[in-house]
């Protein structure tokens, strides 16, 4: 193997890993503040990645009526619940943040999907539908359930993840995409050439790294978030309500997921179905983390990336079954040093 | 004097053991109340109810307020705290962030001040501000789950079991400070097992045994009980070996 070669493959490695590092993020906050493993958070990857390529392209994606359709369910969840004390301004709340706001981002993109629109705005609507998705699937499949086991949990998280599947092969159909890159252009260093797409997701993951770094250390919402994570009674006992909590969690989760996959889709050609194996890859990482730390998330998550890139160069076949084998012996070690598993009691 | 807490035939069940049984109390404004009694007895359980925490059949009243249909976090925000017996800190956050949480339903600006008055309760606090909350000693972890609980300005404030496993010189500190708290004008409802020290700095005091309330009243009447100071107090009968 020539250094030209080594080279390139690390700089591939570390553009994959930066994706799967904010995808693994992702699954450590939302594990750790809601205990949801979040299967679909490739979902979340697919949905960005092709509402933004539709868009570009000039189509109407159907996720934006999916937004629409899940604020119903939502909004209809909320009265339900609070059916025995409703008041009007519960109601109005609710209707304005589960109904309008999606029914205005949908006329939103029926008027802008047929002219166009330049990418800045392709983005902010895509991120603007997923992070709806996001939260309103919240509200719908895991608010519920949130005092359940982590096995239930699991198992509406599985759910989730096919009927999102499901819709999203009726909404984009069997065919990849591809989308316009964000930033185009290319320079040249020594032997290695970096293009504008691989510039911005560098800097976009490292911008996002710091900005939850910040939000985590500084604001009182993030160490809000960080204290149910630590404990969650404690968190109620300070009135911090777990569902604010979860909203926050989810809604940051699908926002990183449909931005990762808007970075990416400019790069590979993406399918319905794609984000799962992208999203078990920021899983991967997240595991390597034990589900707990960032920082060695992050770390792990340019590994795999690493790894991918080298495996897929000497034994293309075998890339994913190389990749996914990281865990064996990571999970090996971590049963060695904490051989009684207990079922969380909470 | 006005009622802030009124409970009315309360009962608690774990499945179909009922731990609380057709309990009632009161607790008036600038009041401490205490609950002694053994370990089991149903303190814990009936604190836990009253914050929301375990489901509980019968009326709970605060502020004139029923709190049938309210979350944990809602009884918060009307000025009900709780400092549980596993004080369910925030462990891997310093003692700041801590306090700065406990005033998450409280304006910014009046956090501020919170602050310094709870740092002016516990000076031990303010040292040890930039410390994580999980490395204190358990003392100062008590310190720590009051004045977070403090920070939210509570009306009453409900502390189960603070003397448990802390140094003499600690427990009378902490029970000194809660008798400051009543006079800064914060009810107390203190449950206890040292119902010497609890029944020395009460108003009022009920006295529980299997889930039932057996005794009530001033708490210098329980105190004088001769059936509580034979059970509780650790009183010894003449002649009787001491150890």
């Amino acid at each position: 193997m020539n250094t030209t070669i080594m080279l390139f493959l690390v700089q591939d490695g570390i553009t994959n890993g930066a994706i799967y590092a904010l995808l693994g993020l992702a699954l450590v906050l939302v594990f750790a503040v809601t205990r949801v493993i979040l299967i679909p958070q490739g979902e979340f990857v697919t949905y960005g990645a092709l509402t933004y390529a539709s868009l570009a392209a000039g189509q109407m994606p159907g996720t934006a009526k999916l937004a629409l359709a899940l604020g119903i369910g939502a909004f209809a969840f909320d009265l339900f619940v609070a059916r025995k004390a409703l008041h009007g301004r519960l109601v109005v709340r609710s209707f304005i943040a589960n109904v309008v706001l999606p029914a205005i981002v949908l006329a939103l993109t029926l008027s802008l999907a047929a002219q166009k629109p330049p990418v800045a705005v392709c983005i902010a609507l895509s991120l603007v539908i997923v992070a709806m998705i996001g939260l309103y699937l919240y509200r719908i499949a895991f608010q519920p359930l949130a005092h359940t086991s982590v096995l239930v949990l699991l198992i509406a998280s599985v759910g989730v993840h096919l009927a999102l599947q499901g819709l999203g092969l009726l909404f984009f159909g069997a065919e990849g995409q591809r989308g316009p890159a964000v930033l185009s252009g290319a320079f040249t260093a020594g032997a290695l050439r970096f293009t504008g797409q691989s510039i911005t997701v560098y800097a976009i993951t490292i911008a996002f790294i710091v900005a939850l770094w910040l939000f985590f250390g500084l604001t009182l919402y993030g160490k809000a978030l960080r204290a149910t994570a630590v404990n969650r009674l404690g968190a109620r006992l300070a009135g911090i309500r777990t569902t604010l909590s979860g909203q926050i969690a989810f809604l940051l989760a699908s926002v990183i997921g449909a931005l990762s996959g808007i970075l990416i889709v400019p790069i590979t050609t993406l399918y319905y179905d794609s984000g799962f194996l992208i999203g078990l890859k920021g899983f991967v990482a997240a595991i390597i983390g034990g589900l707990v730390s960032y920082p060695l998330t992050a770390v792990a998550a340019l590994v795999v990336g690493i790894v991918e890139a080298f495996s897929s160069f000497y034994a293309s076949n075998y890339k994913e079954v190389i990749v996914f084998m990281l865990l064996i012996p990571v999970l090996l070690l971590r049963s060695l040093a904490a051989p009684a598993v207990e079922e969380e009691k909470d | 004097m006005s009622t802030l807490l009124s409970v009315t035939d309360a009962h608690v069940a774990y499945g179909k053991v009922e731990a609380v049984r057709s309990v009632s109390l009161e607790v008036g404004a600038n009041e401490i109340v205490t609950i002694v009694g053994a370990n089991g007895a149903g303190k814990t359980t009936l604190l836990s109810a009253i914050m929301g925490i375990l489901p509980l059949k019968g009326r709970v009243a605060f502020a004139g307020q029923d709190l049938a249909r309210l979350d944990i976090e809602d009884r918060v925000a009307m000025g009900l705290g709780l400092v549980p017996e596993h004080r369910e800190l925030f462990v891997t956050m310093n003692v700041e962030d801590n306090l700065e949480l406990g005033a998450f339903r409280i304006e910014r600006s009046k956090a501020k001040a919170s602050m310094e008055r709870v740092y002016a309760l516990f000076p031990r606090l303010k040292e040890r501000r930039k410390q994580l909350a999980g490395t204190l000693s358990g003392g100062e972890q008590q310190m720590l789950a009051m004045g977070r609980a403090l920070m939210g300005e509570p009306k009453l404030l409900m502390l189960d079991e603070p003397s448990l496993g802390l140094a003499p010189i600690i427990v009378a500190d902490i029970f000194r400070i809660v008798t400051e708290l009543r006079a800064a004008g914060v009810s107390v409802l203190l449950v206890e097992q040292n119902a010497q020290a609890a029944l020395k700095i009460a108003d009022q005091a009920y006295v529980m045994e299997l889930g039932e309330f057996v005794l009530s009243g001033k708490a210098s009447d329980i105190a004088a009980n001769e059936r509580v100071a034979a059970s509780y107090l650790g009183f010894q009968h003449e002649g009787e070996s001491v150890i």
